[in-house]
């Protein structure tokens, strides 16, 4: 009878309450306070810029220097085409190294892959355009697309790379084995079986990369700023980009320049955001498969 | 005490040459597909007899299965039975030289099917695995491909003729009959099925390739009792079929299904014989703790 003496609370109870819900009324705040941010964000670029935000300002070329009467379409053309061009480079090779050191190398030589990966994936995107800038533009002797493409690519190269092994290591084990023992060769499993059941989440690391990059200034200011007028294409030239076009428009002294970065900066968060939530769908979709 | 017991085996190292006169020849290296002919009702006989001779298999350092010398007759079924980690999984592997896949595996000795040494250096790995097929543990359809995209797969993935297909995935899920419950929906993903299913399907799968021998590592003890015993029913009729070799821990199944079994113990080979033999009579007292219960 005298040990449920143990069982009655001796006062401990309530403060054990009070704690408990002391932290988890902090988490929650913490919570919050990080959607609220982004909230703040998006709604200050949505509420400053959507002023400027219209069919002309899409559609129409930046005008002169000093002259707001254009809009951003050489912007998004740019901005395409440099991006355009890093995902064809940055995309086949970051799944190549993903494949190589998932289904070909020896753990000797794949860890030392991922942790360079890691690394050149630290590596702050000004010098990723200083180097592009030493290795391209100076013997060249004039900016273009091309090395601005150059430089996203190498940015982008890591995060393709990383997101396919992890996803490619998800693969189960004994989906390769069941290919194996039906007496399929390796180069035909890898090509029928291991990349379509990982393919959902391939496709979401290379849109990961593709939105990341879309709003690298750093490399581009430094390779691809100085361009001429009208919707360039040619990416043997500098090409006008939209992060450029904001940095370079919110140096401007004109009020109605800056509501013009405002507005490029939320077509720029819309791209970005929309990106973010279809590659989520295909990765979760993807899991799903694994998972069955 | 004699370890490479077998009950009626035809010496198989070299063939027979009343039997090449009696039935179509087929080598066993090569799957013969798609000839067209209607399938023997009877196994014969004369081919799909796998013969260990001395095999040895280790993991790193780790010396998995010692010396283990051991006959499987083609048209019946042999059951390994022994506690975990006793070798039989390796063992079987083996065979079908899935093995030497994990990086550190390797193994020594003969794996002689009708007296072909499949370790040879002349024989073409790929080609061993489509004449010894295999089932695993856990039912593994490919998740990217329909039910009738999966029962083909190893058609389809190793180049044969788009024609006959169809008429050969229908023919192998008939022969794991799965055919009646999915008729209907051959283009559904394969992992839109039951367990059982999943696993009679995978069953079908390797069946597809018409391999001489198939090899079946606890196919049921991710199963429900229900599928199970349809399983069991299976491996009666496949008998006709193929030689079948099923690692079990269950040795009420091995009792249900098998005609002969093997027991094993730490990678060694401690008796064969008739499964009525050695469930009710066994020559060694290993043997007679482990069926009796007493460890494992």
């Amino acid at each position: 009878m005298s040990n449920h003496a143990l069982l009655l609370d001796r006062g401990n109870l309530k403060r054990r309450n009070r704690v408990n819900r002391a932290v988890e009324v902090v988490s929650t705040v913490a919570a919050l306070l990080a959607v609220a941010v982004l909230l703040i964000v998006v709604g200050s670029v949505v509420s400053k810029g959507i002023g400027a935000l219209s069919i002309h300002f899409l559609t129409t070329p930046a005008g002169l220097f000093g002259d707001t009467s254009g809009g951003i379409s050489n912007a998004i053309a740019g901005t395409a085409i440099i991006v355009g061009l890093a995902a064809l480079m940055a995309i086949p090779v970051g799944l190549l190294v993903a494949i190589f050191t998932s289904e070909f190398a020896s753990d000797r030589v794949a860890h030392p892959v991922r942790f360079v990966l890691d690394l050149l994936n630290g590596v702050p995107t000004i010098v990723t355009g200083i180097f592009v800038y030493g290795l391209i533009v100076v013997p060249q002797k004039h900016q273009s697309g091309y090395a601005g493409a150059v430089a996203l690519a190498i940015v982008m190269l890591p995060i393709v790379a990383r997101t396919a092994q992890e996803v490619l290591a998800l693969v189960p084990g004994t989906l390769k084995e069941a290919a194996y023992a039906l007496g399929i060769a390796r180069w035909r499993t890898l090509l029928r079986v291991t990349l379509p059941t990982a393919a959902g989440g391939l496709l979401t690391g290379a849109l990961l990369a593709v939105a990341r990059v879309a709003g690298e200034t750093a490399p581009l200011i430094l390779v691809c700023s100085i361009f001429g007028q009208g919707v360039l294409t040619e990416p043997s030239e500098a090409l006008s980009s939209i992060p450029v076009f904001i940095f370079q428009s919110s140096e401007s002294p004109s009020p109605e320049a800056h509501t013009q970065a405002w507005a490029a900066a939320l077509i720029l968060i819309a791209f970005v955001l929309v990106l973010n939530v279809v590659a989520r769908a295909f990765y979760s979709r993807s899991r799903k498969r694994m998972g069955a | 005490m004699d370890s490479s017991h077998s009950i009626p085996s035809q010496a198989m190292t070299e063939p027979n040459p009343e039997s090449q006169a009696r039935a179509p020849q087929r080598g066993p290296a090569i799957a013969i597909a798609g000839s067209g002919a209607p399938r023997p009702l009877k196994k014969n006989r004369d081919v799909g007899n796998v013969r260990l001779k001395n095999l040895d298999a280790y993991y790193g350092a780790n010396h998995a299965v010692r010396g283990v010398s051991l006959d499987f007759d083609a048209g019946l079924v042999t059951a390994i039975i022994g506690p975990s980690g006793c070798g039989k999984s390796t063992m079987v592997r083996c065979i079908n030289r899935m093995h030497e896949e994990i990086s550190s595996a390797r193994a020594s000795g003969q794996v002689l099917l009708d007296g072909l040494d499949l370790y040879d250096k002349a024989i073409d790995i790929v080609a061993v695995r489509r004449t010894v097929g295999m089932v695993f543990q856990k039912p593994n359809p490919f998740p990217t491909m329909s039910v009738i995209d999966n029962v083909t797969a190893g058609l389809r993935l190793t180049g044969a003729s788009r024609g006959e297909l169809e008429d050969r995935g229908r023919d192998a899920l008939v022969g794991a009959g799965l055919w009646d419950e999915v008729k209907d929906r051959l283009k559904s993903p394969g992992a839109s099925l039951s367990g059982g299913q999943q696993q009679r399907l995978c069953i079908a799968r390797a069946l597809a390739v018409e391999p001489e021998v198939l090899l079946m590592d606890e196919p049921c003890s991710a199963l429900d009792p229900v599928a199970t015993l349809k399983i069991e029913e299976l491996i009666g009729e496949l008998k006709q079929r193929v030689t079948v070799v099923i690692v079990t821990h269950n040795m009420q199944q091995a009792a249900r299904v098998a005609d002969s079994t093997v027991f094993m113990l730490s990678g060694e080979l401690v008796e064969v014989g008739p499964t009525d033999k050695i469930f009710t009579n066994p020559d060694d007292d290993r043997t007679e703790q482990y069926v009796t219960g007493k460890f494992g």
